[in-house]
C-alpha cells in the first residue's frame, strides 16, 4: 500500500532493538494529563481536549542514522495541509533540512499522543506551541549529545541545517551521527527550553516547502479510506432505511444472492434514536467486488418500518421554524429594552432568513474497511476522528476500545462528515458476520446523501430599529433551527451554546438595546457538524441585515458595518452572552472588534470598495468571526438581463494571528470562498415522506470550474509575533460569503434574496 | 473475451462485460489511484482516457473497449513528470486530494488536443470534475503553466499531436 504507511512505520519507531531510530521509545512516559484537581483552573484550548496535548519529542520526532528525520503526524489529513504544516514546525525549530524530512502517520491513540480530534478548525491552533517545544526539546537533545561528543559546554554547540556545530574548533556532526547517543537523554524540561529566533524561520511562515503528500496524489499513490485494500478482502453495501429512526421490515434476499460474486447478506440492527454516531442497520451485501454488492444491494427486495420521522417535509418543517420565529422564545442575551425601543424607533426593519439542510459530500464517499479477529479489530479508514472511531467500534462489538487499532488514511475531503464514524462501524460488524475476513465498506454518493449528517436547516428572524438620525437603537435575533444535541440525547429542542456561540449570542454590535432568541425546533433527522457549522446561517443573516438596516438607513454598508462595530476594543465573550467562544481563554482570545474592523477596511480597500462598476455589477461586503479568527469578504458579482449570475472577483481578508503555513492559510480560504459561493448558490438537502430527496451531484448540485469565482485574492493580515494566540484557518472563511455574495447581488439589481439557495431566483 | 491494453500492458477479460471499467481498475486490478465519487459521470473523479481520449470509467463497461488502450493517472507517465503532474505540485494544487487524479487527467486530455486553452475551453473540459475542496483557481492557473511546458515538449520531440 502506497502513500500513508503508518503500521510498517510504528513497528520500526516502536523497535529500539534496530538501532535503526532514535528518539522514538515513547515507552514509560508518565501521562500528561491526571485527573483534574478540583481546585484547579479551568482548562482551554487543547489541554481542554479529552487527551490534552502531549509534546514529547520522543512520541514524534525520529532520526535515522543516515540523517532522515521522521516526524509523526496525529491530525487527520483532509486537505489543510497539516501532515505539511506539522512537520514544518517542528523541522524548523530542529533548524533540519526539509529534504530529509518524512511524515509518517500516527495510529490513533488518545493516551499515547493526545487529542486526534480533526475538527473544529484547531490542529495547528491547539498544537503550533506544542509542536515548537517537540521541535526545541530534539534540537536540545541532539546539541547535548554533540557536546558531549566533543567534551565541550553545550553552550558553544549550535545547530545549523542538520548539523551541529562547534565554531571554536570547526568541528561539525550531522543529526544522524549523535541521534544514538541523544536517544538516551532525559527529555529536557520545558522551562529549560529556547526556542529559536523567528527572524531565523526557514519554514515557518514560508510557502516554498511543497506539500509533503504532494506527489502521491498527483500520481495516484496516495491512499484513502476507501483505497485500501487488504489480503483476502471483501466488499460491501448497505440498504440503509430511507427515513431517520426507521428498521427493517420485509425482506428477501434470494435474487442478491444469485448475483454472481455475492456471497451473503448480513442483517444490521438499527439503533434506537437518538443514535448518535450508531450506524442506521439495515441489509449489507457483501462480495467479491464492489460492483457485484451494489447489483446485489440492487436485487434486495425490501420494505421498511419508517418510524416517528416518516412524515418529515422541508417544506411543511420551514412553515414551523417560520411560526416559531414569529414568537418570542427562549432568551438567550439581552441588553437594554429591545421592544420599547423597537417601538420608538423611527423606522423598524423585519427580516426573515431560510437556509436549508446542506450535505458535506465530500468527494471520497464515506469508506473504510475492518477485520476483526477474536476480541480485536483493526481499522483502515478515513476517519477525522480517531478516537470517536475506536470508541464507536469497540461499542458495536461489544470489546475494550484498546483492542481497536486505527490505521489513519488520508481524507477524501471531511467537511465533517467523516468525524462521524457509523460507516466505520459498519465495517466492522460486517468483518465479524465474514469470520473475520476483512471487508471494505462503501457509501455511494446516493447513500452519502441519504445517511448523512446534515447541516442544519434554520430561520434567521431579524428585527432592528433606528433612530430619526438613522442611527441602530434595537436589534432583535430570533434563531430556531434544530440542534447537533439532538443527534445525540433525546428531547433537545434549543441549539446549544457552542451553535448559539457562532454568531448568534456573540455579536458585538454598538447597539443600546439587543436581544436574542431561540426559539424550539424539533430534529427529524441526523444533525451533524458541516464546515463552519451554525456561523453558516447565523452570518448569513446578520451580515445580510446589517446591509439591509444600512439600506433604511440611506447608509453605505461598509461605513455602517464598521460604525456597528465600534470602538477597537477587547470583549470578554462572557459579556456577549457566549459562555463558550470555542473553548479558549475568554481573556487571550477575547472578542478583539480591532482586528474585525481591520478586516473589513483590508478587504474593502483592495476590493476597490466604492469604485464605480459598470451597470449589472455590485459589490457587497461581510465580516465575521468565528474560530478565534477574522474574515471579511467583498463579492463582486455581474448579473446579466437575463439573471445570469457571474462572480468576477472576491477579495477576502482574514486575520488568524500568526500565519504558520500562508500557502495553506491561502488555499483554505480560495476554497472557503467557493464553498461558500455553493452553498449559497446551489446547496439544498430536502425531504419528502421522511427521505432525502437528492440522489446525486444532478440534484444536489455543487460549483464546478465554470461557474466558480474567477479571481479570489486573499489578503492575509501581517502576523506579529509568534507567541500570540493563533486562530483556526479551515472554517473561518465560509461564514462571510453568502452574505457578501447576496449584498452584492442587491447592490447590482435592487433584489434582496433571504431564501438560500439562489438557485433561479434571479431569473426574470 | 474482451481485449485492450491498460497502461500499455495487453489484458484478456473473460468475466462480465457489464463490469464498469472504474471498479474493474480498482477492485480487480487494484489500479485505486482512480476515483469513485459519484458513479453517474456526474463528477469526473474516474477520468481515465481511452485511445487518448478522457472518459469516465464508472460509465464505461468492459465491453465498450474492445480493442482500445486505456490509460489511467497510474500510467499517464512512468515518473509522475508529465507536465500537468509537475505544474500541479509547483501550485501545490491539491487540498485533500482525492479528485485531482480525474482533474489531471482531464487537463492533461485538455493540453493534447488544446496545447493553449482559453478560459472557456478549461471551462468547457474541465466543469466536468468536481472539486469540494474548490482548488479551481489553482487547477486553472496549474493548466496554463503546463500548457507552456506541454507545447514546448510537444515541438521538440516533434511530434505530430
Amino acid at each position: 500500500m502506497n502513500g500513508i504507511t503508518n503500521l510498517s512505520r510504528r513497528a520500526v519507531l516502536m523497535g529500539l532493538g534496530t538501532g535503526t531510530f532514535i528518539l522514538a521509545g515513547g515507552l514509560g512516559l508518565a501521562a500528561a494529563t491526571g485527573a483534574l484537581a478540583e481546585d484547579a483552573p479551568k482548562k482551554y484550548g487543547g489541554e481542554a481536549m479529552p487527551g490534552g496535548v502531549k509534546d514529547d519529542p520522543r512520541l514524534f520526532v525520529a532520526v535515522a542514522a543516515d540523517g532522515t528525520l521522521t516526524i509523526i503526524c496525529h491530525r487527520a489529513e483532509m486537505g489543510q495541509g497539516v501532515r505539511t504544516s506539522w512537520a514544518m514546525v517542528i523541522a524548523d525549530e530542529m533548524d533540519a533540512d526539509w529534504a530529509k524530512v518524512k511524515v509518517d502517520q500516527a495510529l490513533g491513540d488518545e493516551a499515547r499522543y493526545g487529542n486526534q480530534n480533526t475538527d473544529g478548525s484547531r490542529s495547528m491552533r491547539h498544537h503550533f506551541q506544542a509542536l515548537r517545544r517537540i521541535g526545541a526539546a530534539a534540537r536540545q537533545m541532539l546539541a547535548k549529545a554533540a557536546a558531549t561528543q566533543w567534551g565541550v559546554p553545550v553552550a558553544e554547540v549550535t545547530v545549523d541545517h542538520h548539523s551541529l556545530v562547534h565554531a571554536a574548533s570547526g568541528r561539525r556532526l550531522g543529526f544522524g551521527e549523535v541521534a544514538a547517543a541523544a536517544a538516551t537523554l532525559p527529555v529536557p524540561a520545558r522551562e529549560t527550553l529556547v526556542f529559536k529566533d523567528p527572524a531565523k524561520f526557514r519554514y515557518i511562515g514560508r510557502s516554498d516547502v511543497g506539500l509533503v503528500d504532494g506527489f502521491d496524489i498527483t500520481t495516484g499513490r496516495a491512499t484513502y479510506g476507501i483505497d485500501v485494500r487488504r489480503e483476502g478482502m471483501l466488499y460491501a453495501v448497505v440498504a440503509r432505511p430511507p427515513v431517520h429512526g426507521g428498521k427493517l421490515g420485509h425482506y428477501n434476499v434470494d435474487e442478491a444472492l444469485q448475483v454472481p460474486g455475492v456471497l451473503k447478506v448480513v442483517v444490521l440492527n438499527s439503533a434506537p434514536l437518538p443514535s448518535g454516531f450508531l450506524p442506521k442497520g439495515g441489509l449489507a451485501v457483501v462480495a467479491e467486488n464492489t460492483w457485484a454488492a451494489l447489483k446485489g444491494r440492487e436485487k434486495l427486495k425490501v420494505t421498511w418500518e419508517d418510524g416517528p420521522n416518516a412524515s418529515y417535509d422541508s417544506a411543511a418543517y420551514r412553515a414551523e421554524l417560520e411560526a416559531a420565529a414569529r414568537a418570542p422564545g427562549q432568551v438567550v442575551r439581552n441588553v437594554g429594552d429591545v421592544d420599547g425601543a423597537l417601538k420608538s424607533a423611527a423606522k423598524h426593519v423585519t427580516a426573515e432568513y431560510y437556509i436549508p439542510h446542506l450535505a458535506q459530500a465530500p468527494m471520497e464517499p464515506p469508506a473504510a474497511a475492518a477485520q476483526v479477529t477474536g476480541d480485536k479489530c483493526e481499522i483502515w479508514g478515513s476517519t477525522q476522528a480517531p478516537q470517536t472511531t475506536r470508541e464507536t467500534v469497540a461499542k458495536v462489538l461489544s470489546i475494550p476500545p484498546e483492542n481497536v487499532t486505527v490505521h489513519q488514511t488520508l481524507v477524501g475531503g471531511g467537511f465533517g462528515r467523516k468525524s462521524k464514524p457509523d460507516y466505520i462501524a459498519e465495517a466492522a460488524l460486517l468483518s465479524r458476520a465474514m469470520d473475520g475476513r476483512p471487508v471494505k465498506l462503501t457509501y455511494t454518493r446516493t447513500d452519502d446523501l441519504h445517511h448523512g449528517f446534515l447541516h442544519t436547516v434554520s430561520v434567521e428572524r431579524l428585527e432592528g430599529g433606528l433612530d430619526a438620525k438613522g442611527k441602530p437603537v434595537a436589534w432583535l435575533h430570533r434563531t430556531v433551527a434544530p440542534s447537533i444535541g439532538a443527534t445525540f440525547t433525546a428531547g433537545v429542542k434549543h441549539e446549544g451554546a457552542s451553535e448559539l456561540g457562532m454568531g448568534a449570542v456573540n455579536t458585538p454590535w454598538i447597539v443600546p438595546n439587543l436581544r436574542v432568541e431561540n426559539p424550539e425546533a424539533e430534529s427529524h433527522t441526523r444533525i451533524g457538524w458541516f464546515r463552519s457549522v451554525s456561523n453558516i446561517p447565523h452570518a448569513f443573516a446578520v451580515q445580510s441585515f446589517v446591509a439591509e438596516l444600512a439600506e433604511a438607513a440611506g447608509r453605505d454598508p461598509k461605513d455602517f458595518l464598521l460604525e456597528l462595530i465600534g470602538p477597537a476594543r477587547q470583549i470578554n465573550p462572557a459579556d456577549l452572552s457566549d459562555s463558550w467562544n470555542y473553548n479558549e481563554d475568554p481573556v487571550a482570545y477575547a472578542y478583539d472588534t480591532g482586528r474585525l474592523h481591520g478586516v473589513v477596511e483590508r478587504a474593502a480597500k483592495e476590493a476597490g470598495w466604492g469604485k464605480p462598476l459598470p451597470k449589472g455589477q455590485g459589490r457587497g461586503i461581510a465580516a465575521h468571526r468565528s474560530f478565534a479568527s477574522y474574515a471579511a469578504a467583498v463579492v463582486q458579482v455581474d448579473v446579466d438581463t437575463q439573471g445570469k449570475l457571474t462572480i468576477p472577483r472576491v477579495d477576502i481578508a482574514f486575520d488568524c494571528g500568526p500565519v504558520i503555513n500562508p500557502d495553506r492559510v491561502r488555499a483554505q480560504l480560495e476554497g472557503a470562498v467557493t464553498q461558500g459561493v455553493s452553498l449559497a448558490t446551489l446547496g439544498e438537502i430536502s425531504f419528502k415522506a421522511g427521505q432525502v430527496q437528492q440522489n446525486n451531484f444532478d440534484t444536489y448540485q455543487v460549483t464546478r470550474i465554470d461557474t466558480a469565482p474567477k479571481d479570489i485574492r486573499v489578503h492575509l493580515m501581517p502576523a506579529t509575533q509568534y507567541d500570540a494566540p493563533l486562530g483556526g484557518v479551515g472554517e473561518p472563511g465560509v461564514p462571510p460569503i453568502a452574505p457578501a455574495l447576496l449584498n452584492a447581488i442587491h447592490a447590482a439589481t435592487g433584489k434582496r434574496i433571504r431564501s438560500l439557495p439562489i438557485r433561479d431566483q434571479l431569473r426574470a | 473475451m474482451i481485449t485492450f491494453t491498460l497502461n500499455g500492458q495487453a489484458q484478456r477479460f473473460e468475466g462480465d462485460p457489464e463490469m464498469p471499467l472504474l471498479w474493474y481498475l480498482r477492485d480487480v486490478q487494484g489500479l485505486t489511484g482512480t476515483k469513485f465519487g459519484c458513479g453517474e459521470a456526474l463528477c469526473g473523479a474516474c477520468t481515465v482516457h481511452a485511445d487518448g481520449a478522457p472518459i469516465r470509467s464508472c460509465q464505461t463497461t468492459l465491453g465498450d473497449l474492445s480493442g482500445v488502450a486505456v490509460t489511467t493517472i497510474e500510467g499517464l507517465s512512468p515518473d509522475g513528470m508529465h507536465p500537468v503532474q509537475v505544474a500541479w505540485r509547483e501550485l501545490n494544487v491539491a487540498q485533500c486530494g482525492y479528485c485531482q487524479a480525474g482533474q489531471i487527467m482531464s487537463a492533461a486530455a485538455l493540453l493534447k488536443d488544446t496545447p493553449r486553452p482559453s478560459d472557456e475551453a478549461i471551462d468547457d473540459a474541465m466543469s466536468g470534475n468536481i472539486c469540494r475542496c474548490a482548488t479551481y483557481p489553482r487547477i486553472r492557473a496549474a493548466i496554463k503553466r503546463a500548457a507552456g511546458e506541454v507545447q514546448r515538449k510537444t515541438a521538440s520531440s516533434g511530434s505530430a499531436k
